[in-house]
C-alpha cells in the first residue's frame, strides 16, 4: 500500500494556505486508487457526529453568523436576471438585520456572506452589484451543471467569467471520466481548466449524486485536488441527490490526504442540501472535527445556498429575542 | 468582552449540559426507595452493613444503601418463588402485555433514566441518551415478542424457574434489560443485584414495574457488593444463575454453584482484537478504534483493547489515531459535546494507571492528547500504548479503560493468531474491504462476536456471549431465551443403573476368563488401538457376575494422549456437513452388518434378553441416522438486527469435547451423547459405561472400517470417575458432556472452572439419555457454541 506510505511520512502541521491557489501536482493514482472507502462506516460516523457534538446559546448564535459569513449566496435559475441578481447582492452585503447585528455585539455591515454565486452571463451584474464591498463574484463555469460540452467552450466560459469580474469559478467535472476511472484525462481537464482560472480561485464540483458511490468521490476529490482545485464541491444543486454527511466526510478525508501530500489545504463546499440552521451547524461541526477550526472559515468552507440563509435569520433572531420567528421578518434576497 | 466575537475567533463549542434537575429532585425525594425491591415493594432490611454510591464525575455521594443480607436475600428468593408459577402460567400474550408494558414505560422515562445513568456511572450523556435506554427499549419490546411466541416457539419447554442474576456497573440498566427481559419472557422470576458502584437505575426499574402493574415478587432486586451476590447465587432455593462480569468471579460462581443443580450463564471479560488488515477504509478503522475502545471509557467487556494492525499501514494508522484523539473531548458526562466521561470509580482509575504504568515499564510507548484533564472526579484520558509484544501486561490483561494496545502483524495467518493467543473469547473486530480475506479471519477467530467493518454493535435478536474464559450463554435472540428455558421433562432409565455409586474398575487379576481368542483389552486413540499407559486391564462382568471379557484401565495419561489427539483433529470440523453425514451414515451402515453380533455382546454385558438387545442396536442405528440427517441442517440463523446487516448467528463446533457415558445401554448410552457433538463437528474423547464397556470397544472396527478421520473419535475405557477427573481439569478440552452420579457432576463443575468449559451433564440414576425424546435440534445446540458476525453493508 504504496498511497498510506506516502501519506504517514507527510506533514502534520496545517499549513496556512489563505490566498494561496492551490499548485497542483502531477497525477498520483498510486496515491489514491487502491483506497475503498467503507459506506456504512462513513454513514455511521455521519450519524454519530449530529449527537456528539452541540452548540447552545452565545455559542449557537456565534456558529449561525460564520455560517452565513460561509454562504455562497447562490442563484442559479433560468429566469435570473440582472435586477434579481442585484437584489440578491443587497442581500449578501447585509444578509443580517441590522438590529440582530448589533443586539450580538458584532460591529455594523461586518457580517457578509462568503460570495454570491451566479451563471457567467450574470457576472458583469453581480460585480457592479457588489462594488468594492468585499463580497467576491463566483461563477460556475463549464457547461454548468452537466458539463457536457466541448472542452474548447468549457475553458472559453471560465475566461468569460473572470474576464467579467469573477474571482472564484465554479467548474463541474465529466462524470464520464470518473466512470471509466479515466484519471490522466481527468487530471487534464481539470489542470486545463485551473490554468483558464488564472488568479480566479477553482472549485471544483464533483456532482455527487451521480458519481454514486463513496469511492468514486474519493478518487474524483483527490484527481481534483492534484489538479489544482482550491475547494471542492458536492454538487450543483441540480442532481437529484445533493450535499449529505456522508458524502462530505469522504471529501474532507480527502483534502486532509492531500493535505498530507501535497502540504496544500484546500477548502470544501457542500451544495445543494442544505436547507435549515441545524443543518449548517451539523457541517460546521463536520469541518471542526474532520479538518480543524480552520475549515469553519469562509477561506476554507463555503456553503451553497439560497433559502438556508432564511432559516438562519430566523434562529438567530430567535436567540437574541427568545420569541420564535417568522420568515417576513426578514429580508428576502 | 463580547460572547460572540470571542466564539468567532475560536469557534469553541462551550457548554452544553443536559438539564439533570428531574433526577437531582428524584434522589432528594423518598429516600426509602434507596433499598431493597421485594415481593412489589422497597424495603430496608435489619441490621445490614451500608454502603454509598459516588457520582463519579464529581466524587459526591448520591445515596447510601443497605447491602442484603441472609434475611432479605431469602426473603427476595421466596418472594420469587411464590410468584414464579402464576407468572410462568399467564397466557404468554399477558406476559407479553407486561413486558411491552415495560418497554413502552422506558421510552416515556427515557430521558430521565440516561440522566441517571450518567450520573450514576459517569458516563457521557450521549451515549446512555443514543445507546443504553435506546437498547433497553428494544430489548424488552424483542422479549415481549418471544413472550407471545415462546409457547409455540420452543415446544415442550418449561421456564427455569427463579433466577439469580448478577449484573456489573458498566451498562447498569441495558445488563439489567439483558438479564430480566428473556427471563420474564420464558416464564422465569428473579432476583436481580446490581453492582454496588451503580445501583440506582434498577431502583429507577424497580419503580417502573410498580408503576406498569408487574405482578409482586416477579422483580425483586437487592443491593449490595459481592458478598451479596456470593449469598445470592449460592442460594439453594435458585434455579438458574445468571452472571455478568470479570472472569474470576465467573470462575467462583461456577465453583460455588457446582452440583447445585442450577443452569448457569456467564458472560465475563475480554481482550478482544481489533484487527486492521491492509486493504482496510483507514479512516473507517480509526472511527472504529474509538468507538471501540473509547466508548463507555473502554469499561466494556468487548472492549477492542488489542489493536492488531498489518506493518505496511501501521505507522499511518498510529498516526491517524494520534491526531483523532486529540479531538476527543473528555469532562462533565452531562455535557452533550462529550465524547468520554469519568472512569466509575477511584479504586477502578487506580488500576487503569497502574496497568499503563506497568507497560510503560515493559517497553510499551504511551500516548495521550495534551487536553487537560477536568480536576475533580476520576478521569483517564483515551491512551494509545504502541510498541507492544504479545507476552506483555498490556496485551494480556483485561484493562476495562480507554487504553489502546497496539501491535503489528505480516500475514492474515499471523493476525489469526495473535488474535486468538489470549484466553478470552469475548468479540473481535475485523477491517478489510476485502469480503474473502475478512470472511475467512471470521471464521477462524475465537470468538462469541464477530464485527466486520464495525465494532460494538447490539441488538436484541443478535445472540451475544463469549468463548473460552469469556463465559458461556447467550443473551439476546432465540439462543438468548433458550437459557431460561429447559426440557419440560425427560424420562428416567427403564432398565437398571447399577447404584449410584460409580463403577469400580479395578485392575485386572491373574485368572482370565476361559475359552477363544484371547483378546487384548486397548483404548481408541487417534485412529488406532492403543494399549494403555498403565499395562492394566480390569474385569468386565456380566449380569450374574461372570467375567464376560476384559477392557483397558486407562489412566489421566491416556485421557492426556486422546484430547491430544483429538485437539490435533481440526479436519472433523472442517469437514461440510454433508461430508460428515456420509460418514456418520456409513457407520450406521457398518454398524447394522454386524448387529448380530453387537447386540449378542449386549445381552452378555447386561442381560435383559435377547429383544432389548435388538432393540437397543435398531435404536443406535435410528440414532446414527438421526445425527447424519442433522449434520448438514443444523443451520445458521440470520437474525432481525438493523437494516443493511447481515447477521448471521452460526453454529460453530467447541473443538474437542470430553464425554462420560452412562453406565446403563453400552452402545446407545454412549453413541446419544457422542453423536450430536460429532454431527456438530466436535471431536471426542469418549469415556464408555465402565461395567459395560465392551460395546464400544467392539465399536472400534466399526469406526475403522467408516472412514471417520483419526483423532476425532477417542475411546478411553476405564474407572469413569477417575477418568472425568483429567477430562474435567484439562485446559485442551472444550466442553464436556456427560450422564453420571450426582457427585461426578458435582466434581466436574467445580473442576471446570479452570478454564471456564461449558458442562452439559445429566443425572444417570434420573434421566435417560438413551431414551427416544434425548435428540434433536436441542442437542445439537447444545453442541454447538453461537459465533454472531455482524456484517454492514452498502454502497
Amino acid at each position: 500500500m504504496n498511497t498510506i506510505d506516502r501519506i504517514a511520512t507527510g506533514q502534520h502541521a496545517i499549513g496556512h494556505d489563505t490566498g494561496r491557489l492551490n499548485p497542483g501536482m502531477p497525477l498520483d493514482a498510486d496515491a489514491f486508487a487502491r483506497v475503498a472507502v467503507n459506506t456504512s462506516a462513513a454513514e455511521r460516523r455521519a450519524a454519530s457526529l449530529g449527537g456528539r457534538r452541540s452548540v447552545k446559546k452565545a455559542w449557537q448564535a456565534a456558529w449561525l453568523v460564520r455560517a452565513i459569513q460561509c454562504i455562497d449566496l447562490t442563484t442559479l435559475a433560468g429566469d435570473d436576471t440582472e435586477a434579481r441578481v442585484a437584489r440578491l447582492c443587497a442581500k449578501a452585503r447585509n444578509p443580517l438585520r441590522p438590529d440582530l447585528v448589533e443586539a450580538l455585539g458584532l460591529e455594523p455591515g461586518s457580517v457578509k456572506t462568503g460570495a454570491v454565486c451566479v451563471y457567467p452571463a450574470m457576472v458583469p451584474a453581480a460585480v457592479a452589484a457588489l462594488g468594492d464591498c468585499g463580497v467576491p463574484v463566483a461563477s460556475v463555469a463549464t457547461g454548468f451543471p452537466a458539463g457536457l460540452v466541448p472542452l474548447k467552450q468549457r475553458l472559453a466560459e471560465i475566461e468569460y467569467a473572470v474576464s467579467a469580474g469573477a474571482s472564484e469559478i465554479d467548474i463541474v467535472i465529466s462524470r464520464s471520466l470518473v466512470f471509466k476511472a479515466d484519471w490522466r484525462q481527468l487530471h487534464d481537464e481539470i489542470t486545463a481548466m485551473r490554468s483558464a482560472c488564472g488568479k480566479a480561485h477553482m472549485k471544483a464540483i464533483l456532482a455527487t449524486g451521480e458519481l454514486a458511490t463513496l469511492t468514486n468521490v474519493y478518487h474524483a476529490s483527490m484527481v481534483a485536488l492534484m489538479a489544482g482545485a482550491d475547494f471542492i464541491k458536492t454538487s450543483t444543486g441540480k442532481e437529484s441527490v445533493n450535499a449529505t454527511l456522508p458524502v462530505s466526510l469522504v471529501m474532507c478525508r480527502a483534502i486532509r490526504d492531500y493535505r498530507r501530500l501535497s502540504g496544500f489545504s484546500a477548502g470544501f463546499k457542500p451544495a445543494g442540501g442544505l436547507k435549515t440552521a441545524k443543518d449548517a451547524l451539523s457541517w460546521l461541526v463536520l469541518m471542526k472535527e474532520e479538518l480543524g477550526t480552520d475549515w469553519t472559515e469562509p477561506e476554507r468552507f463555503r456553503i451553497g445556498a439560497s433559502s438556508l440563509l432564511a432559516d438562519i435569520e430566523r434562529q438567530i433572531e430567535h436567540s437574541v429575542t427568545g420569541r420564535y420567528s417568522a420568515a417576513e421578518r426578514h429580508a428576502m434576497a | 468582552m463580547n460572547a460572540v466575537t470571542d466564539i468567532l475567533k475560536d469557534m469553541s463549542y462551550g457548554p452544553a449540559p443536559e438539564d439533570d434537575a428531574i433526577v437531582r429532585e428524584w434522589l432528594a425525594a423518598t429516600p426509602e426507595k434507596f433499598a431493597h425491591f421485594v415481593d412489589g415493594a422497597f424495603v430496608a432490611g435489619t441490621h445490614e452493613r451500608r454502603f454509598e454510591t459516588i457520582e463519579p464525575a464529581t466524587g459526591r455521594v448520591l445515596a447510601e444503601l443497605p447491602a442484603a443480607g441472609t434475611t432479605t436475600i431469602e426473603a427476595a428468593v421466596a418472594a420469587a418463588r411464590a410468584a414464579q408459577k402464576g407468572w410462568a402460567d399467564l397466557a404468554g400474550h399477558d406476559r407479553a402485555k407486561m413486558l411491552y408494558a415495560l418497554a413502552r414505560a422506558v421510552q416515556r422515562h427515557a430521558r430521565f433514566l440516561a440522566v441517571l445513568e450518567t450520573i450514576d456511572n459517569g458516563k457521557p450523556i450521549r451515549e446512555t441518551r443514543d445507546i443504553d435506554v435506546p437498547l433497553v427499549a428494544r430489548h424488552f419490546y424483542h422479549h415481549a415478542g418471544w413472550a407471545e411466541l415462546a409457547a409455540d416457539e420452543f415446544r415442550g419447554m418449561a421456564p427455569v424457574g427463579v433466577c439469580a442474576q448478577v449484573i456489573p456497573w458498566n451498562f447498569p440498566l441495558l445488563m439489567l434489560a439483558w438479564k430480566v427481559a428473556p427471563a420474564l419472557a420464558a416464564g422465569c422470576t428473579v432476583v436481580l443485584k446490581p453492582a454496588e458502584q451503580t445501583p440506582l437505575s434498577a431502583i429507577a426499574f424497580a419503580e417502573i414495574c410498580m408503576e406498569v402493574g408487574l405482578p409482586k415478587g416477579v422483580v425483586n432486586i437487592v443491593q449490595g457488593d459481592g458478598e451479596t451476590g456470593a449469598a445470592l447465587v449460592g442460594h439453594e432455593g435458585v434455579d438458574k444463575v445468571a452472571f455478568t462480569g470479570s472472569t474470576d468471579v465467573g470462575r467462583s460462581i461456577r465453583v460455588a454453584t457446582a452440583g447445585q443443580r442450577k443452569a448457569l450463564s456467564l458472560e465475563l471479560g475480554g481482550k478482544s482484537p481489533f484487527v486492521v488488515f491492509e486493504d482496510a477504509d483507514i479512516e473507517a478503522a480509526v472511527e472504529g478504534v474509538v468507538d471501540a475502545v473509547w466508548f463507555n471509557q473502554g469499561e466494556v467487556c468487548c472492549a477492542g483493547s488489542r489493536l492488531l494492525v498489518h506493518e505496511s499501514i501501521a505507522d499511518h494508522l498510529h498516526q491517524r489515531l494520534r491526531e483523532r484523539m486529540e479531538t476527543m473531548r473528555l469532562g462533565n458526562p452531562l455535557d452533550k459535546a462529550i465524547d468520554m466521561g469519568a472512569i466509575v470509580s477511584q479504586q477502578q482509575l487506580t488500576r487503569v494507571r497502574a496497568i499503563v504504568e506497568t507497560a510503560q515499564k515493559e517497553g510499551a510507548r504511551l500516548f495521550q492528547p495534551a487536553a487537560a484533564l477536568p480536576e475533580t472526579g476520576t478521569f483517564y484520558p483515551p491512551s494509545l500504548l504502541t510498541n507492544v509484544a504479545p507476552a506483555s501486561t498490556a496485551a494480556s490483561v483485561e484493562i476495562f479503560g480507554p487504553v489502546l494496545a497496539s501491535t503489528t502483524f505480516r500475514t492474515p495467518a499471523e493476525a489469526i493468531a495473535l488474535a486468538n493467543d489470549t484466553r478470552y473469547g469475548l468479540a473481535a473486530s475485523l477491517w478489510s474491504e476485502n469480503v474473502s480475506t475478512v470472511l475467512h479471519v471470521a471464521e477462524r477467530v475465537e470468538a462469541g462476536v464477530v464485527w466486520i467493518n464495525a465494532t460494538n454493535l447490539f441488538d436484541a435478536a443478535a445472540p451475544f456471549g463469549g468463548y473460552r474464559e469469556s463465559g458461556y450463554g447467550r443473551e439476546g435472540g432465540a439462543a438468548g431465551m433458550a437459557e431460561y428455558l429447559k426440557p419440560e421433562c425427560l424420562p428416567a432409565p427403564r432398565g437398571k443403573v447399577a447404584d449410584t455409586a460409580p463403577a469400580e474398575a479395578a485392575p485386572v487379576p491373574e485368572t482370565r476368563p476361559a475359552g477363544g481368542v484371547d483378546r487384548t483389552a486397548k483404548l481408541y486413540v487417534a485412529g488406532k488401538q492403543a494399549r494403555p499407559d498403565g499395562g492394566y486391564s480390569y474385569i468386565v462382568r456380566g449380569r450374574r457376575g461372570a467375567a464376560v471379557g476384559e477392557a483397558g484401565l486407562g489412566n489421566r495419561k491416556d485421557i492426556r494422549n486422546a484430547v491430544e489427539a483429538a485437539a490435533k483433529a481440526k479436519g472433523w470440523s472442517g469437514l461440510s456437513g454433508h461430508q460428515r453425514a456420509q460418514i456418520l451414515y456409513y457407520l450406521g451402515e457398518n454398524l447394522a452388518e454386524r448387529a448380530e453380533e453387537f447386540a449378542a455382546r449386549i445381552e452378555l454385558q447386561v442381560g435383559g434378553g435377547r429383544r432389548a438387545a435388538d432393540a437397543e442396536i435398531d435404536a443406535s442405528i435410528r440414532r446414527i441416522f438421526h445425527y447424519a440427517a442433522w449434520a448438514d441442517k443444523h443451520d445458521a440463523r440470520v437474525t432481525s438486527t438493523l437494516g443493511r446487516h447481515t447477521t448471521l448467528a452460526m453454529n460453530e463446533p467447541f473443538g474437542v469435547a470430553g464425554v462420560l457415558a452412562p453406565d446403563a445401554s453400552p452402545l446407545l448410552g454412549s453413541l446419544s451423547l457422542a453423536l450430536p457433538l460429532l454431527a456438530a463437528g466436535n471431536r471426542i474423547v469418549l469415556v464408555p459405561s465402565t461395567p459395560a464397556p465392551l460395546s464400544m470397544t467392539d465399536f472400534y472396527q466399526v469406526l475403522e472400517t467408516s472412514d471417520v478421520p483419526a483423532g476425532t473419535f477417542n475411546i478411553v475405557t476405564g474407572a469413569r470417575a477417575d477418568l472425568a477427573v483429567t477430562l474435567a481439569d484439562h485446559d485442551d478440552v472444550d466442553v464436556l458432556w456427560g450422564a453420571a452420579t450426582a457427585g461426578e457432576i458435582a466434581d466436574c463443575e467445580r473442576r471446570s472452572a479452570g478454564n471456564l468449559k461449558p458442562v452439559f451433564m445429566v443425572d444417570e440414576t434420573t434421566v435417560d439419555v438413551a431414551a427416544e425424546e434425548f435428540k434433536g435440534r436441542r442437542l445439537l445446540d447444545r453442541a454447538s457454541r453461537i459465533k454472531t458476525i455482524w456484517i454492514p453493508y452498502g454502497v
